[in-house]
């Protein structure tokens, strides 16, 4: 759930843009065109596929899902192989028609996810996806610094006196709409006009007590102590933790969503059979255990996930939670024409003052 | 060749570029605001007003007010700090004045977003500054300096200053000398002279450079994001949100248009103002 620094993309952007028509140049020659978030993958991997197979693997970088879907909608995805997106983004991918059918033969690796990631709702069969990583969202804090242990998504959106101005939230509209959702126990895909106010009201209150909104460096907050406690993807609040033992990650009482970060191959794709092969690739144990180790995120691999090594998992707890746990938490499923009204209610409590 | 051939061929790639990247983009911003955001981003074509509309619901509006006070406070404190800086360096021994200029245009050497990220060390709670003051026992708690309006207006000026200075200094090096001595000669004093000579001759520099410093603030948005910490939302924040992140471009478009109307205006205003004043200086001059 990666969404490298704004702003520096932003101006990155442009410059991707043009890297994307460059590698659409270069595209007969058989090359592979992957979009991933920046550092979502070990930056050897690339070379590693190349030396396996044969086929070169051209990485560009997207900030965030809305990005990338901003380049594949208006263009209809040419240009593009492979691309990772978090499952609503998937799904919409798949309602616009731009994804490719998976073709299960070409990728005998599937044979090593947990059963569940074959059964996610939102794809059930792995059809027109294939899930790279999952995990949770819930608090990251400094256990040193914040009296003992929060455990409600309203120690985040009501802080105690101490921990006022000292508390960061995601930005990212699904994610942000999701805290207050959880808080108040509705859906994370919650369509009622009603409860949707009530929340953006909610949001609109907690934003008082913000030190910032911040999807991308949260984590270096804990560690200098600017903040205390943060709105956290469970892998990122790894980042914190393997620089400060004191940093600690919870999912709150109310609940957490279950994010999946897909790959999916683009109906456009000229090279389709090495885009399966890719996948293929990232699913073997060993470039799974490799995945692991290098972002810290869980994978739904299960081969990979066993060979992942104990004092990682201790060190790092929410990577160990297993499979039968995160399903717990409620899928983020596509909203159709009710994600309008969640980035109105976002673009509200941003704009709030 | 005859000559008005040859002109209109070495004007043609200038006006080409203008075309391309300039007139026909915003023809495109002023269209899109006309119609509606798709399900996931694009456009559907359905014409409608509701953008506009959108744009003077109150949330909105109050970020062109917001966005409008802290470029406007950019612009008073760069032109407080520049003026004399401006000052100092038209009356240095002319050799030095280059150096002098050299080193105001220094920070564009290097690279927009590291300077503006070099801010977030120096201000932050464990930054620079706090741990200076803390260490010299000045404060018992770090000051919050960072993630609100003043880091904002801070980083800004910081930006912008240059611009100021450059405007300004390119006015006092025209002033002309005499017009100061008949003034002292007449036996004014030096705060007179300057409040009604050298003031109002300079006004254009001092326009110039404020409508620049206004003009490029309110549209920031790499500033606010990043010293403001996403909590305060100026303009530029608001649209490129729009077209990144809601994938509501008609709306972001509608946006557009508004400050791109605010920023001519602006424009406008100052080169009537200037013209103004050149005519009238030019019968001083004489």
């Amino acid at each position: 759930m990666q969404s490298t620094r704004k702003n520096l993309k932003t101006i990155g952007l442009n410059l991707g843009l043009a890297l994307g028509l460059a590698t659409g140049a270069v595209h007969a020659d058989g090359k592979l065109v992957i979009s991933n978030w920046d550092g979502y993958m070990p930056a050897e991997l690339p070379d590693q596929f190349r030396e396996a197979t044969g086929t070169e693997a051209e990485v560009s970088f997207h900030a965030t899902n809305e990005e990338i879907m901003g380049k594949v909608v208006a263009s209809g995805g040419k240009g593009y192989d492979v691309l990772f997106v978090s499952s609503p983004f998937a799904e919409a991918l798949n309602k616009l028609g731009l994804t490719a059918p998976i073709e299960a033969s070409k990728i005998p690796n599937l044979a090593n996810l947990y059963p569940e990631a074959s059964e996610l709702e939102y794809d059930p069969g792995n059809t027109f996806s294939v899930p790279y990583a999952w995990g949770t969202t819930g608090l990251c804090y400094r256990s040193d610094l914040v009296e003992g242990t929060p455990d409600s998504w309203m120690d985040l959106l009501a802080p105690s006196d101490d921990l006022k101005g000292k508390v960061t939230m995601l930005a990212t509209d699904r994610w942000l709409m999701g805290a207050g959702l959880l808080a108040k126990g509705y859906s994370v895909n919650e369509a009622d006009q009603a409860k949707i106010d009530e929340v953006k009201d909610l949001l609109i209150d907690a934003k008082k007590n913000l030190l910032a909104y911040d999807d991308t460096t949260f984590y270096s907050k804990l560690v200098s102590g600017e903040a205390s406690l943060v709105h956290a993807w469970d892998g990122w609040c790894n980042y914190g933790i393997a620089e400060n033992p004191d940093i600690k990650y919870v999912i709150p009482n109310e609940g957490t969503d279950l994010w999946v970060d897909t790959m999916v191959i683009m109906k456009s794709s000229e090279n389709p059979d090495a885009a399966h092969a890719f996948i293929d690739y990232i699913l073997g144990a060993e470039t799974g255990q490799w995945v692991v180790e290098n972002i810290m995120y869980k994978v739904p691999n299960k081969a990979a996930m066993e060979a992942v090594g104990e004092d990682m998992l201790t060190a790092y707890p929410n990577i160990a939670i297993p499979p039968a746990d995160l399903l717990q938490g409620e899928m983020l499923r596509d909203l159709g024409q009710v994600q309008k009204a969640y980035t109105r209610a976002v673009s509200e409590i941003t704009a709030s003052q | 060749m005859r000559q008005s051939t040859r002109s209109l061929l070495l004007v043609l790639p200038g006006v080409g570029w203008l075309t391309v990247l300039m007139v026909v983009p915003c023809i495109l911003v002023f269209v899109y605001a006309f119609f509606e955001r798709g399900v996931y981003g694009g456009i559907d074509y359905r014409f409608n007003l509701e953008n506009f509309q959108r744009t003077g619901e109150a949330v909105y509006f109050s970020i062109f007010l917001t966005s409008a006070k802290i470029a406007g406070l950019a612009t008073l404190v760069a032109v407080l700090i520049g003026y004399p800086a401006a000052w100092a360096i038209a009356r240095a021994p002319s050799n030095r004045q280059t150096r002098y200029l050299v080193l105001v245009m220094l920070p564009f050497w290097s690279n927009f977003l590291i300077r503006t990220y070099a801010w977030i060390v120096l201000l932050n709670r464990e930054g620079l500054i706090n741990r200076g003051l803390g260490g010299l026992g000045l404060i018992d708690e770090p000051l919050n300096i960072l993630y609100n309006q003043f880091a904002i207006v801070t980083g800004l000026v910081y930006n912008y200053l240059p611009f100021v200075i450059l405007a300004i200094y390119s006015s006092i090096q025209q002033l002309n000398r005499e017009v100061l001595e008949a003034s002292e000669d007449l036996g004014a004093p030096a705060w007179k002279t300057f409040l009604r000579v050298t003031l109002p001759l300079t006004l254009p520099g001092v326009a110039a450079g404020a409508v620049f410093v206004f003009v490029l603030s309110i549209g920031n948005f790499i500033t606010p994001d990043l010293l403001g910490g996403g909590r305060i939302q100026m303009v530029g924040n608001l649209i490129y949100d729009q077209f990144l992140t809601a994938r509501d471009w008609p709306f972001g478009a509608a946006l557009s248009m508004f400050l791109i109307m605010i920023m001519m205006a602006l424009l406008f205003a100052q080169a009537v103002a200037a013209n103004r004043a050149q005519r009238a200086g030019g019968a001083i001059h004489a």
